[in-house]
C-alpha cells in the first residue's frame, strides 16, 4: 500500500529542510532493519504485554447495543497504560531510538496524552524526554503537564503562532534539526515526513490485529463497521489498516468544532484541501494563500490542521467515510457513554461514539460495530465540569 | 547568463546577500528596507515569503513572518515588492519560500508570476532535491534559477543530485540548526565551505548564523563567494520599525559595513 518513495498514492513525501534529510534517511534505514530484528520484536511485545497491558479488551456494550439496534463493541484502548492508545507508538519508537543509539527523546503534544505516553516510555527505557507543548494547551491540560513532570520529562512551553499542537510540532522539528545526531523525534501520530506515517501506523496496527482475533472469537466473523476519531489519525489507521482488504465499512470522525460552515473546526479531510505541512503532502486546513489556518475543537487532541497522508489516500479512494462531528454532539456522547455503559471516553473518542449514534438509522440488528475507544476521559472531566459551571 | 550568474562573475570580489521578509512590517517599509540595503551595498536581495509555519527559521524570522502576515502579506504583495525593487535597482532578487505557498498558488502560476515580476532565483526551504521534480520542470521553462541548500550532513550521492539541479548558487547552511544570530560564526561554517569548494565551481553562499563583517570575512577567506545575513537585518527592522528614517539609516549602515567586508575578503582565499 505504500510505495518505495514513501507515498500513499500521491500523498506523503518528505518536505523538510535539507538539514533533516540525513536524519530521515537514517531513521528509515534503521527502522527497516530493526523492525525485522527478532530481539527488537520480542522485547517490544514483552513491554506491550507485561508493561502496557495488551491485549486490551473488546467490550460488548449491551445498553448501547439496545439503544442503537446493533451489536456495539468498544475497543478498550482507554485501558492501556497511560490511558490512551498512544503508548503503542511511544514504546515502539522509544525502543527503536534505543536500538539506534539515540540518547534523548523529544516529542510534541496537544492534549498531553502523547507527551505522557512519551514520558512513560522514556522513564521506563531510561531515555531523557523533552516535550514541546503550546502555552494555550499547557493552560487547559495542567494535569497532563504534571503527569509528564512526575515521570521526569521536561515540558517546554511554546508561545509562538497559535500556541497549540501545530506550533509544538514546529518547535520539535526545529529542535531535531539541531540535534538529530543524538536525539530521536518521537512524533505522536501518523503525520510528518516519511517514514513517520508508515512507522507510527505499523506500531498502532496492533489495535486492529487484536480486533480481528477478538471479533472472530466473540462473533465468529469480522465486524461490519469500524469507527474511530481522526485528528492526525493514528488510532484510526491502527484500527482500520488490518481490515483494508476486507468487506468492512469504516468511518473516521473528525472534529467538526462549531460546524464546517463556521470555519471553526479541525475537520481536515471534510473541510480542507491538499497541501504541505510538517513534511507531508496531505489534506490541510489552509486559507486562499496557502497559509495554515487555526483550528478549533472541544478536544485538544483533534485540534490540528493536518492529517496523516494515508487517510488522505483512503478518502480519495472512497475506502473510508470521513464525517465531521460537532463539539455539541461529541459532548453529548461524552455524557451518554458513562451513563449507559459506565465508561468515560476521552473527548477525542467521544467523537467516534457520537458518529456511531448518528449512524443509528442505517444499522441493522445483526450488524457488528466496533468503536475505537482511543482514550479514557479523566483528563476531560474538569473541562466538561467547568462548561457546566464548575465541579459542585 | 542569468542576472545571478552575472553578479557573481562580474564583481571580482565576494558578494553580500541581504535577507528580509517580504511585507515586514508592511509593504512600504519593506520596500524602503530593501532599497536602503541596496543603497548600502547589498549585492543580492533575498526576499522571504512569509509563511505561517516556518520550520527552518528561528524566533527572529518567525516574528517577522507573523508581522508580515498580520500586515496582509500575500503572494501578490511579494511580487509587487519585487517590481518596486526592480524600479529602483537591477540587483538580483531571490525568493526564499516554503513549499505550500508555491503549491497552493499552482507551481506554474507562481513561477510565471515571479518571472514576470523580475525574480531571479527561488529557494524552497522545505523542498529537498528528492521532491523537486515538479518544480524543476517548471523552473526550467522560466529564467529563474532554482537554488538548493547544502549542509554538513548532505551525503555525497545527494550532493551530486543537488549539483545536477541547482542553478545560480548553492546555499550552504553554516550549522545544523535554524536561522538566527549566534555569538560567533558556527565552527562548521568554514569547514563546509572548504569541503564543497573542492567539489564544485558553482558560487557558494553561506547563511544561518552569519551576522557580522567579521563572520563574512572568515567565510570569504576560505573561499565563500557570498555571505548571507538574515536575522541580523530582520532584528534591525524589528527594532526600528516605528521610525522608518532610523530604520533605513541603520540598515544602510549595516549594509555598508558588510559591503566593506567583501573588499577585505577579496583574494583572501
Amino acid at each position: 500500500m505504500v510505495v518505495k518513495s514513501g507515498r500513499f498514492g500521491q500523498f506523503g513525501g518528505q518536505y523538510v529542510p535539507e538539514a533533516l534529510m540525513a536524519a530521515l534517511i537514517e531513521l528509515e534505514v534503521s527502522y527497516r532493519k530493526i523492525s525485522r530484528d527478532r530481539e527488537f520484536v520480542r522485547e517490544l511485545n514483552h513491554y506491550l504485554k507485561n508493561y502496557a497491558g495488551r491485549p486490551t479488551p473488546l467490550t460488548y456494550c449491551p445498553n448501547m447495543s439496545k439503544d442503537l439496534g446493533a451489536r456495539i463493541y468498544l475497543k478498550r484502548e482507554d485501558l492501556l497504560h497511560g490511558g490512551a492508545h498512544k503508548l503503542n507508538n511511544t514504546l515502539g519508537q522509544a525502543l527503536l531510538a534505543k536500538y539506534m543509539g539515540k540518547k534523548r527523546l523529544i516529542a510534541e503534544t496537544g492534549a498531553g496524552q502523547h507527551g505522557v505516553a512519551t514520558a512513560i516510555a522514556g522513564a521506563m527505557l531510561n531515555l531523557p524526554v523533552e516535550v514541546y507543548m503550546g502555552t494555550d494547551d499547557i493552560a487547559r491540560q495542567m494535569l497532563n503537564v504534571f503527569r509528564m513532570e512526575l515521570m521526569g520529562a521536561k515540558v517546554i512551553p511554546v508561545s509562538t503562532g497559535s500556541r497549540t499542537l501545530k506550533d509544538a510540532v514546529n518547535e520539535a522539528l526545529r529542535d531535531w534539526v539541531g540535534n538529530a545526531c543524538d536525539t530521536h523525534y518521537l512524533i505522536g501520530s501518523v503525520v510528518g515526513p516519511h517514514p513517520f506515517p508508515l512507522m507510527v501506523r505499523d506500531f498502532q496496527t496492533v489495535i486492529g490485529r487484536e480486533v480481528r482475533k477478538q471479533s472472530m472469537k466473540a462473533e465468529g466473523r469480522l465486524p461490519d463497521h469500524l469507527i474511530a476519531c481522526v485528528g492526525g489519525g493514528s488510532n484510526a489507521i491502527g484500527l482500520f489498516h488490518p481490515f483494508i482488504r476486507d468487506p468492512v465499512a469504516m468511518t473516521g470522525a473528525e472534529a467538526g468544532g462549531h460546524g464546517l460552515m463556521s470555519g471553526e473546526h479541525g475537520a481536515t479531510l471534510c473541510g480542507g484541501s491538499p497541501g504541505v505541512l510538517h513534511g507531508a503532502f496531505s489534506y490541510l486546513l489552509q486559507d486562499e494563500n496557502g497559509q495554515v489556518r487555526e483550528t478549533h475543537s472541544i478536544s485538544a487532541g483533534l485540534d490540528y490542521p493536518g492529517v496523516g497522508p494515508e487517510h488522505s489516500m483512503l478518502k480519495d479512494a472512497g475506502r473510508v467515510n470521513y464525517i465531521a462531528v460537532n463539539d455539541s454532539d461529541a459532548l453529548s456522547a461524552f455524557r451518554y457513554l458513562p451513563r449507559r455503559e459506565g465508561i468515560i471516553p476521552a473527548m477525542e473518542s467521544a467523537h467516534a461514539v457520537a458518529a456511531a449514534i448518528q449512524m443509528k438509522d442505517d444499522l441493522s440488528r445483526d450488524d457488528i460495530v466496533v468503536i475505537n475507544l482511543s482514550g479514557r476521559g479523566d483528563k476531560d472531566v474538569a473541562g466538561v465540569a467547568s462548561l457546566q459551571g464548575g465541579v459542585p | 547568463m542569468t542576472r545571478i550568474q552575472e553578479a557573481f562573475s562580474s564583481a571580482g570580489r565576494p558578494l553580500f546577500i541581504a535577507f528580509i521578509v517580504a511585507g515586514d512590517p508592511d509593504f512600504e517599509r519593506c520596500v524602503a528596507a530593501a532599497c536602503a540595503l541596496i543603497e548600502g551595498g547589498a549585492d543580492i536581495i533575498e526576499l522571504g515569503v512569509p509563511f505561517s509555519d516556518p520550520v527552518a527559521d528561528g524566533p527572529t524570522i518567525q516574528r517577522a513572518d507573523l508581522r508580515a502576515l498580520c500586515g496582509g502579506a500575500t503572494p501578490e504583495m511579494v511580487f509587487e515588492i519585487v517590481r518596486r525593487i526592480r524600479q529602483y535597482s537591477q540587483v538580483p532578487v531571490v525568493l526564499l519560500t516554503y513549499y505550500n505557498i508555491v503549491l497552493h498558488r499552482g507551481i506554474s502560476r507562481f513561477y510565471r508570476e515571479a518571472d514576470a515580476a523580475g525574480v531571479d532565483g527561488i529557494l524552497i526551504a522545505d523542498m529537498p532535491v528528492e521532491e523537486s521534480g515538479p518544480v524543476m520542470k517548471v523552473a526550467g521553462k522560466t529564467g529563474i534559477d532554482q537554488v538548493f541548500m547544502v549542509c554538513e550532513t548532505t551525503s555525497p550521492e545527494r550532493l551530486n543530485r543537488i549539483f545536477e539541479n541547482a542553478k545560480g548558487f548553492l546555499y550552504l547552511v553554516s550549522h545544523m540548526g535554524v536561522t538566527g544570530v549566534l555569538p560567533t560564526l558556527p565552527a562548521g561554517a568554514t569547514a563546509i565551505v572548504r569541503d564543497i569548494r573542492k567539489k564544485t565551481s558553482m558560487p557558494l553562499a553561506v547563511g544561518f548564523g552569519v551576522a557580522t563583517p567579521a563572520h563574512a570575512i572568515d567565510l570569504y577567506r576560505v573561499g565563500a563567494d557570498a555571505a548571507i545575513a538574515g536575522s541580523a537585518i530582520v532584528a534591525i527592522i524589528e527594532k526600528h520599525r516605528d521610525d522608518p528614517e532610523c530604520m533605513k539609516e541603520s540598515l544602510k549602515n549595516y549594509a555598508v559595513s558588510m559591503r566593506v567586508a567583501t573588499d577585505d575578503g577579496r583574494g583572501g582565499a
